[in-house]
């Protein structure tokens, strides 16, 4: 079935946009991660305008995380004190981050900046994430004694500490504050929602249980991606509505089946899942940057900046 | 048919000159709805004459053009190991859509002053506005852009895509895609005489959105906030709907 959409201005099959929803959805309910990053370059593979694949996909974002984060919260796997704490750091670094990104704009060169920044944080995030859940799952299969849970660091002795209750810390609110920022800022120049930043950062870290991670980064990105469909809508007039209700109706209930998959995997198992995934899609960039690509010519309507 | 008829009945009551086109459209207004998958539009006309036809080679050319709107071409080169958007070219004019329907190949059949007065062929259509300040090699630029444009079917070229029955009686079909842009459409019908057009006629066709397509589209411009709202609002109950309706299926 072939549906126009109204702002996209493209016809495209509504069962392929079901379906790219669902598989987005799905990711997102297991491992907590937006899906920004993998919604976009799919949405344009199948000929949706760049700018519209963008401000679309974080409006499907903001209603699959809405049903991962309400599926969580009844298991109480959400830790609101440290979502609200990562938000405020998140919106500081994010105004930092459009700034940055207006300056670069204006430089040129501001989509290789992106592809770039993306092999880089993906693949050392990926590369990381591998290397320990391959070590847990081994240390798991030979019942050797796991590490002490609390190690005391610099962390721990810095000021205005809170307890954290979900996720059993006390710790101060300083380094939450710092990664939401450091997040809100690298989110805001790569145009994702940042979850596969944050999600990494909350278990390594902050040292946070994996469980309570998926549904804290949940939480916080709703705020962030509202706010970016919001500012997308204003400025660019460039959410259209049509195809992004066909990628919600996918991702909401594919959200709810990667949450209850995502709870049944045995942590370190989907800490390894997620690190392939991320690593997939940064050698998958790194190869368009490096091998020479089949068609050298690309149009992009309107004039040069 | 009554349609035909209706331009035959024109085509009597106008003064002539020598060799005349007189066309119409099968509809001139295309509406793009939600499920709009493309259309078929139908081209015709008369030739009229008030003495018999004189001598020589008679050929129809019809064209359908969408709006225009500027491009860039960029294309990309290694840096430092890095395949980047490298150079550039800036069209300031590129149609969205360009169809040409013919009666016999093009190159055969028309005139390269005539293209050139006209602006026929697609190298035409485009580089007629002109280029503006640029990369080396310009053409390859062009070329580029027709050859993309051509792979999508925004681009479309049908030789022998014209019937001319009898001398007299034209009729083009052109498949309008689905992938289409809002505006006013021309369509032009060329008559020519060994390469020389000797008569044009010009016919729109308006195509618009319609129904839900252009209440969204003129919401999206109109109320931008109300938009983003709807939008976000329309997201977040989803997401609840959802939860709530796997929550009662689980019990």
């Amino acid at each position: 079935m072939q549906l126009y959409l109204p702002i996209a201005e493209v016809s495209v099959n509504a069962f392929v946009l079901l379906g790219l929803g669902g598989l987005v959805g799905v990711l997102s309910g297991m491992f907590g991660v937006g899906g920004g990053f993998l919604i976009t370059p799919l949405l344009m593979f199948i000929g949706v305008p760049p700018g519209i694949a963008v401000a679309t996909g974080s409006n499907q974002v903001v209603a699959s995380s809405v049903s991962g984060v309400l599926a969580h919260l009844k298991r109480k796997t959400v830790d609101f004190q440290m979502g609200l704490v990562l938000l405020a750091g998140g919106m500081l670094g994010s105004g930092l981050g459009i700034w940055v990104f207006a300056i670069l704009r204006r430089m040129g060169q501001v989509e290789l900046l992106v592809q770039l920044s993306y092999v880089l944080f993906l693949g050392l995030i990926g590369a990381m994430m591998l290397q320990e859940s391959l070590r847990a799952m081994r240390r798991a299969a030979t019942n050797a004694p796991p590490r002490r849970a609390h190690q005391h660091y610099l962390v721990h002795r810095l000021p205005l500490k809170m307890k954290f209750r979900t996720s059993g810390l006390y710790i101060s609110a300083i380094p939450p504050m710092v990664v939401g920022a450091a997040v809100g800022f690298l989110a805001a120049i790569m145009g994702v929602g940042g979850g596969f930043i944050m999600v990494p950062a909350m278990i390594y870290l902050l040292g946070m249980p994996t469980k309570v991670v998926v549904g804290t980064s949940l939480f916080q990105i709703i705020f962030v991606t509202a706010f970016t469909t919001l500012m997308h809508a204003i400025t660019n007039y460039s959410v259209d509505i049509l195809l992004a209700v066909m990628l919600i109706l996918g991702g909401v209930i594919g959200a709810q089946i990667g949450t209850t998959i995502g709870l049944r995997l045995r942590a370190e198992r989907l800490r390894l899942l997620l690190a392939l995934l991320v690593l997939a899609i940064s050698i998958k960039i790194a190869m368009d940057l490096l091998l020479q690509p089949a068609e050298l010519y690309v149009l992009t309507p309107g004039r040069l900046p | 048919m009554i349609r035909l008829l209706l331009v035959l009945l024109l085509l009597l009551a106008s003064p002539l000159r020598a060799e005349e086109v007189v066309a119409g459209l099968s509809q001139n207004r295309v509406a793009i709805t939600a499920n709009f998958d493309g259309s078929e539009i139908v081209i015709f006309g008369a030739i009229a004459r008030d003495a018999p036809p004189p001598p020589g080679r008679l050929d129809v050319i019809v064209t359908v053009q969408g709006p225009s709107q500027p491009m860039t071409v960029w294309r990309k080169a290694r840096r430092l190991g890095i395949w980047v958007n490298a150079d550039a070219v800036e069209i300031d004019a590129a149609p969205a859509f360009y169809a040409i329907a013919t009666t016999a190949p093009l190159r055969e059949i028309l005139s390269e002053t005539d293209d050139l007065r006209h602006k026929i062929s697609i190298g035409q259509a485009i580089r007629a506005i002109g280029v503006a300040h640029q990369a080396a090699d310009v053409p390859a630029f062009t070329a580029s852009l027709i050859r993309l444009r051509r792979e999508s079917g925004a681009y479309l070229v049908e030789d022998g895509g014209v019937t001319l029955d009898r001398d007299t009686l034209i009729r083009a079909d052109i498949r309008l895609p689905a992938n289409l842009t809002e505006g006013i459409f021309r369509s032009r019908i060329f008559l020519l005489r060994d390469g020389n057009v000797i008569s044009v006629e010009e016919v729109q066709i308006d195509v618009h959105k319609d129904g839900i397509e252009r209440f969204l589209h003129r919401l999206a411009l109109d109320q931008p906030l109300i938009y983003g709202i709807l939008s976000l609002g329309l997201a977040i109950l989803a997401g609840w709907l959802a939860s709530a309706v796997f929550t009662w299926m689980r019990r």
